[in-house]
């Protein structure tokens, strides 16, 4: 199998002048994708794909180790269905939380995944940071999701932002990264681009759009504009990058505009748990009720299926 | 110049707006060989989206206090009283006479106000408290369903369609509902009389189009706790389903709308669920207490 590890790569452009986007013709782009209609087979199949990439969520103050015990049992049985339905990708959890989960998941091919870095403002100097990390990273955690600083980035500390999370990548050792640029808090596309940029050159093996914690967290036009960072990114340097939206994706329907985005952006290769995920807590239930709603025909309702 | 006529596109009722069918197809229906106004044809996904609406829309609907809800069926009255002149207009296009039409409207208007009273009132009528062997306090109240739909009554354009709604969402209930297919010009009329009076979005969600072409979608959803059937025969196959994924079906239908039958609290209770709830307390009566 293919390491999927990423590296730093030391020679990276000036970031003050990376590329700039084109907004109106994003949104154009992005609501074309919405109007596809996908037919019985294909969201069946596109159904079950976008159950195996969720990375089932809870980051909430009040998480327990039983609220993150039953979270972790959902993500293995998502629903008793008369068909095999597959696991989610991961569980995402805070730190102290990441033990209780990998006890939980063990042996069902369930990953559990992190938020590390003083999640979710990032407000923090590197060395709590880096110790935050390595505490997840000890705990067993398999991927590490990390926040940069949006209040350097936005000063302009173009290599700071750069240097953090090259140092982040180095303490997570053998788990996988994932960047989460906060979008909502960029301001632009053009941001967001460089952002992105910024991320990929210092090893990120995912970048992410958003915490959850604020609103817009994931949109269609922010995500695109990632995916094509990462086009780009694989285009010039043979190096694969993954991505995850996360937050506000709540409905199949979406869920499937955003597979199609990365069918057409990215290709087929991108199209497994590897290289994408969706950031969610709702979206499983959701697309479980139109799973059942293809095999039955009848619309489904949230009172039989299970809450976490 | 003789003038070309424009002819009202009726929109339906989802979630407090009025967006156009999904499906981008309407119906023409007449009356006398004049045309009615164009009709949008339902499909099951405005349905669906319609489900999603009443769905959300329940919760707080239902937790509204009673007396909140009797103001606003009464002012859903006052509202329908203000626009008299449209709604008589209309009885009379779909083929009332002048005389008709006044009484029907005025009839709808009374038992609007008939059904405000009732909001805060049938819980004392019909709750009880329950006599048990032990030393519990138990007592049985009425609660809300939760999404009903209504297949409305085709042939009594707004008295038939208030009779069957309005009993079933003061109960907490909200609702989806078929208007009448002949006569569908009052149902989203009267859509325009909710939205302007106060009760929230979604609450009320009307629908026109073919009985024949949604009533399997409307049986077969599983987010439909309640069915209200108020057209003269119930459909076999409406049966069959609702047996299959067990929801209460109704069937309410009259032959005379404006009848005093239909002025009857029972009506709110076929939408209700009753709980019982048992409270453990101290034995009062018999012996002294043991403190």
């Amino acid at each position: 199998m293919k390491n999927l590890l990423n590296k730093p790569l030391k020679k990276h452009p000036d970031f003050r002048h990376t590329t700039t986007i084109d907004q109106v013709g994003v949104l154009e782009r992005t609501s074309r994708i919405t109007k596809r209609s996908i037919k019985n087979e294909a969201k069946m199949q596109g159904l079950k794909m976008a159950l195996n990439m969720i990375d089932l969520t809870t980051l909430e103050g009040a998480d327990t180790d039983q609220k993150v015990r039953q979270m972790c049992n959902k993500a293995k049985n998502l629903h008793v269905s008369s068909i095999k339905l597959p696991t989610t990708a991961a569980v995402c959890v805070y730190p102290s939380l990441v033990k209780t989960a990998k006890k939980e998941v063990e042996g069902s091919g369930v990953k559990v995944a992190a938020v590390a870095t003083a999640f979710p403002s990032g407000q923090a100097p590197l060395d709590v940071k880096l110790a935050d990390t390595k505490f997840a990273v000890s705990e067993g955690a398999d991927e590490i999701d990390m926040v940069i600083s949006r209040g350097r980035f936005h000063q302009g500390e173009y290599n700071y932002v750069y240097d953090e999370i090259c140092a982040i990548k180095e303490a997570c050792g053998k788990a996988r990264l994932k960047v989460i640029l906060e979008t909502g808090e960029l301001g632009s596309l053009d941001k967001v681009r460089k952002a992105s940029d910024i991320a990929m050159y210092a090893g990120a093996d995912f970048i992410k759009t958003s915490t959850g914690k604020i609103s817009p967290a994931a949109t269609m036009p922010v995500t695109y504009v990632m995916l094509q960072a990462i086009r780009d990114f694989y285009t010039q340097h043979n190096i694969m990058v993954g991505m995850k939206p996360a937050g506000g994706i709540s409905t199949a329907k979406v869920a499937l505009h955003y597979l199609i985005m990365v069918k057409e952006v990215l290709g087929e290769q991108w199209l497994n748990n590897n290289w994408f995920r969706f950031g969610a807590s709702r979206l499983a239930n959701d697309v479980l009720m139109q799973i059942e709603k293809q095999l039955s025909g009848a619309y489904q309702s949230a009172d039989y299926f299970s809450k976490d | 110049m003789s003038r070309l006529e424009v002819l009202k596109t009726y929109k339906i009722y989802i979630g407090g707006k009025f967006p156009r069918t999904e499906s981008g197809r309407y119906y023409t229906p007449e009356q006398n060989g004049s045309k009615l106004g164009n009709i949008c044809l339902s499909s099951r996904k405005d349905f669906r989206n319609a489900v999603v609406a009443a769905r959300s829309a329940q919760g707080s609907w239902a937790n509204r206090s009673a007396f909140n809800k009797s103001q606003i069926i009464y002012r859903i009255a006052e509202m329908l009283e203000g626009r008299r002149a449209q709604f008589i207009e209309e009885l009379i296009k779909m083929g009332a006479s002048k005389a008709k039409a006044v009484k029907e409207l005025e009839e709808s208007i009374d038992r609007l106000v008939y059904f405000a009273g009732w909001c805060d009132k049938y819980q004392q009528v019909f709750g009880s408290v329950n006599p048990v062997a032990s030393a519990h306090f138990n007592f049985s109240m009425y609660e809300a369903q939760g999404v009903v739909s209504i297949v409305a009554p085709e042939d009594s354009a707004l008295l038939g369609l208030i009779s069957a709604v309005i009993p079933v969402i003061i109960g907490g209930n909200t609702a989806v509902i078929i208007a009448s297919e002949s006569m569908p010009l009052c149902a989203i009329s009267f859509a325009e009389v909710l939205a302007t009076s106060d009760l929230p979005g979604g609450v009320v969600n009307i629908l026109t189009g073919h009985e024949k072409e949604l009533i399997d979608h409307i049986s077969k959803h599983m987010d439909v706790n309640g069915l209200l059937y108020c057209r003269e025969n119930v459909p076999l196959s409406f049966d069959e389903n609702c047996e299959i994924n067990m929801k209460r079906l109704s069937h309410l239908y009259s032959t005379n709308w404006s009848s005093e039958d239909l002025e009857n609290p029972y009506l709110i209770l076929d939408h209700l669920e009753v709980k019982t709830t048992w409270h453990p307390i101290e034995q009062i009566g018999g012996s002294a207490p043991s403190y």
